[in-house]
């Protein structure tokens, strides 16, 4: 069970990455929304896995009686979700607002910060 | 009392600026009173450190690292305390006038005061850290009087130089002083002078002779590292008086004989000091015979005389270490005195060119006078303080050996032409007959002439009664350098014997050059342009090539391209994921086939399927549904292995995902395909993959390894029990880890904030052009 996640988390990265090394500005969007299932996965596989049984204490009893899944991994994917969501939606919107401003969604134009012909400093004091 | 002392000048140059905007000039009379006050604070040591005693104090700074804020004053000190605070008066006072009206006058009196705290911290530190922060503030407070006019290219040039070259030197000092606190296991001087012969005996002792040297001889500018200090006449004269004569660049010299008593009496001592300080001697002597401005003629003797000094203490018989001492003391009134004349004739007459300066001597009476009075001493001539420091010098070189005759031969001819520059400066402006200068000259107000006659009636009065000021000033300071009792009796009575015959050849060897200076000038000119190349325009290359070198580094990694970032980034991952397995030979065992119901390999089907196709999609709608498929496939997975939570919260954000994809996407364009090349298509897809098998392979030997459950069992035993919660996760979330959680919604308002105010920007351009696409037209085929 732990082996074949493993593998697919390692695809759902090599899938993210591949994107990300894209020019286009869109498909690095797409890459970095894969790349945040890719590492939830990874919190959750090293967590190790369990089938079917969620982490609830049931009504009889104190403490869990069953062998349940890990609810640790649990809560800090929970919390990844939803921060790599907001993160999703913060670049969406830089990304559509630095499509309208510059005209282009090729990452290689995007040379406002770091201008092609930037002057050499000053050799003086 | 003394801790205040340390103080008081940092204090008051807090509120110079302020003071100088209400009275103007005058404010140097009310300023003074500082350094005044700190003059008589000390005085009252004199008693205390007459027969060779010693008062320490201090406070605990980090206790943890047993570093005390503490300082020691003993007769080598406190003369140097003496010193900045009588001379830093006269400066003050000097300022006044010279800067009288100066839009910034404020600023340079409250930076001359805080030079005054640093150099007076530096002298009378105890703690070795101490000594470094002290140190490194005189430079930078050097940095920022030399480069007061910052308006002037050149004086930018001269502060960074100095800064650079002191600042450096201050590192090798810092260096040095922690090899010796390891050697010996103490962090103070009063601690390292009783070790005895600890240092010397180490190992290690010439790692620190070297540091220590490399702080050394950067701040008192022995050749080659003297460049800085000729540079540094840019600062306004007060300055070069205070800072570049009379005190800073005499820190090097104070720490030499700070470390005598521990680190002298070894053969790399004797050897390296009296080569370095003779050369330097030498140099400047011969360097300021070429120059014709006043202050750079000075500057030039001021790096002659301080490897004058450290010659004599390196040379180590108790002879030239009185005469070091005597010789210091004197340099400090007469060359102070001089810088401040030589201020006095360029305020006044509006050049310092001394081929352009003659007979001012009836225009300026006092000023010549005080001149004259610097220039005797300086020229060893009684009945000044130089010429006991001189007959001490002749008395303590001269002996049979070949190596005791060079040197004086040395000391010979550096203080004849020594002598030459001196009273090239205080004779040249003044006789003569009268030439035309660019102001009409006139005798200076009192607060410039307080300076240099004040220092030379008090190189007069040292000399007269050198009983008593031996009494209280050489005798204690010599013992201090020497490290044991030491008596210095010379008067200014000249007794028959060789060290007088010297300073008749001396006297007779200067007037002789005095005579042919002009030569001595053109010849020195045209050597220096047969040679021409110096350290001076080797720190301009040197400048030059970081500057150059950084430019190339920086375009080198930082080309502005995303994708370049991206791969570097990838590959190094991949890297430092498979390197150290490899090298560890850490690598997973290879897995048994996984044993999965059918169900769950559709599962895996449906996922790769998704990935595969965001990567291939050719249309936005595609790419969105695709991004959709991948995820929604996720919140399944996450349903069959127990987490129902993690599920409906992934499929919340699919959806949410997809629809916001979906809005934006209808005005941004995806291009049919990839612009990827197929050489970039492999290399991309190669470095994905590693990075990818990089990932896997980890995870794969996390999960050999023996899982760690402690947390885990934690949380399922008092989930109920102390949080009275049944879901797990949901207490975990809300409670054990609340403050995360909190955390994150911090960070989803945060760029729901961020967002917003991207989105109410108003673009560049107007509204219907935007929802075109400005480039590549042949997306027609696109749709939503």
């Amino acid at each position: 069970m732990e082996t074949a996640m493993a593998f697919l988390t390692g695809l759902f990265f090599a899938t993210s990455l591949y994107l990300m090394l894209s020019k286009h500005i869109i498909r690095v969007l797409l890459g970095v929304a894969v790349l945040g299932n890719a590492v939830n996965l990874t919190i959750f596989t090293t967590g190790r896995l369990t089938r079917e049984i969620p982490p609830i204490i049931p009504d009889d009893a104190v403490v869990p009686i069953d062998a349940i899944a890990n609810p640790l991994p649990q809560a800090l994917v929970l919390t990844a979700i939803v921060i790599s969501f907001s993160f999703f939606a913060f670049l969406l919107v830089l990304v559509f607002r630095s499509y309208q401003e510059l005209g282009t969604d090729d990452t290689d134009e995007m040379r406002e910060a770091e201008p092609v012909d930037e002057p050499a400093p000053p050799l003086g004091y | 009392m003394t801790f205040y002392a340390l103080f008081l000048p940092f204090v008051v140059a807090l509120f110079a600026p302020a003071l100088t905007r209400i009275l103007k000039h005058n404010a140097a009379w009310v300023l003074a009173l500082a350094p005044a006050a700190l003059f008589v604070h000390f005085l009252g040591f004199l008693g205390a450190v007459a027969d060779g005693g010693r008062v320490t104090g201090g406070v605990q700074w980090i206790p943890s690292f047993n570093v005390n804020f503490s300082w020691m004053i003993d007769g080598l000190s406190l003369t140097f305390a003496l010193l900045i605070s009588g001379i830093g008066t006269l400066i003050v006072l000097y300022s006044g006038g010279y800067l009288k009206g100066h839009k910034h006058q404020g600023r340079f009196f409250s930076f001359i005061l805080m030079f005054m705290g640093s150099m007076q911290g530096l002298v009378l530190s105890d703690s070795f850290l101490m000594l470094f922060v002290f140190w490194e503030l005189t430079s930078i407070t050097s940095f920022l009087l030399i480069g007061f006019n910052h308006a002037e290219e050149r004086s930018r040039r001269s502060a960074i130089q100095a800064l650079v070259v002191t600042g450096l030197g201050g590192l090798s000092l810092l260096a040095g002083l922690l090899v010796i606190w390891n050697i010996t296991g103490v962090s103070e001087m009063s601690l390292l002078l009783s070790t005895g012969n600890l240092l010397r005996d180490s190992p290690f002792f010439i790692a620190a002779f070297v540091l220590v040297l490399g702080g050394a001889f950067t701040k008192s500018a022995q050749f080659p590292f003297h460049f800085w200090l000729p540079n540094a006449m840019e600062a306004p004269t007060p300055v070069s008086a205070y800072l570049h004569s009379a005190t800073m660049v005499k820190a090097g010299v104070y720490l030499l004989m700070r470390l005598n008593p521990v680190m002298g009496d070894t053969v790399a001592w004797e050897t390296v000091l009296p080569i370095f300080g003779g050369v330097t001697l030498i140099a400047g002597t011969l360097l300021g015979a070429r120059q014709t401005d006043l202050k750079l003629m000075l500057a030039y003797t001021t790096m002659a005389s301080l490897g004058l000094l450290v010659m004599l203490t390196g040379f180590g018989t108790e002879g030239a270490i009185a005469g070091a001492v005597l010789y210091l003391i004197a340099h400090s009134m007469f060359k102070g005195g001089l810088f401040m004349v030589a201020g006095n004739v360029d305020h006044e007459a509006g050049t310092r060119d001394i081929t352009r300066l003659g007979g001012l001597a009836g225009a300026m009476p006092v000023t010549f006078v005080a001149a004259l009075f610097a220039a005797i001493s300086m020229g060893g001539l009684p009945p000044f303080v130089g010429f006991l420091a001189k007959e001490e010098i002749y008395y303590g070189l001269a002996k049979g050996d070949t190596w005791s005759v060079v040197f004086t031969i040395v000391a010979i001819v550096g203080n004849a032409l020594m002598f030459v520059l001196g009273f090239a400066v205080a004779l040249k402006p003044f006789l003569g007959p009268k030439v035309e200068t660019p102001k009409h000259a006139h005798e200076g107000p009192v607060l410039l002439l307080a300076g240099p006659v004040v220092l030379a009636l008090g190189s007069l009065f040292f000399a007269l009664f050198s009983g008593w000021s031996h009494e209280h000033f050489s005798t204690p300071m010599a013992s201090a350098v020497m490290g044991h009792a030491a008596e210095i009796t010379i008067s200014i009575i000249p007794h028959l014997g060789l060290a007088l015959y010297l300073s008749l050849g001396t006297i007779a060897l200067g007037v002789l050059l005095y005579l042919s200076l002009a030569k001595i000038r053109s010849g020195m000119a045209a050597l220096l342009a047969g040679i021409g190349w110096g350290p001076d325009r080797g720190f301009d290359q040197a400048i030059v090539g970081i500057v150059k070198l950084s430019v190339a580094v920086t375009r080198l990694v930082q080309r502005g391209r995303l994708e370049f970032y991206i791969t570097a980034t990838l590959i190094f991952l991949a890297l430092a994921i498979l390197v150290p397995m490899g090298i560890a030979g850490e690598w997973p065992a290879v897995p048994a086939f996984p044993d999965l119901y059918f169900y769950e390999w559709l599962l895996v089907l449906i996922a790769v399927l998704g990935l595969f196709a965001v990567i291939w999609a050719r249309n936005r709608l595609t790419a969105i549904v695709s991004l959709g498929i991948q995820g929604f496939a996720v919140a399944v997975y996450f349903m069959l292995l127990g987490a129902p939570d993690l599920s409906f919260t992934q499929f919340m954000v699919e959806t949410l995902s997809v629809v916001i994809l979906a809005l934006a996407m209808t005005r941004l364009r995806l291009s049919p395909q990839d612009h990827r090349s197929a050489v970039q298509t492999v290399t991309d897809g190669i470095i994905a993959l590693a990075a990818g098998g990089a990932l896997t392979l980890l995870l794969l030997r996390v999960l050999e390894t023996d899982f760690d459950a402690s947390l885990t069992e934690f949380f399922n035993e008092y989930s109920l029990q102390i949080a009275h919660g049944r879901n797990i996760v949901n207490v975990i979330l809300v409670d054990f880890r609340g403050i995360d959680t909190f955390g994150e919604i911090a960070v989803v308002m945060t760029s729901g904030l961020a967002i917003l105010a991207l989105i109410r920007v108003l673009p560049r351009r107007s509204r219907s052009a935007l929802s075109e696409p400005p480039k590549n037209p042949q997306n027609a085929g696109e749709a939503v």
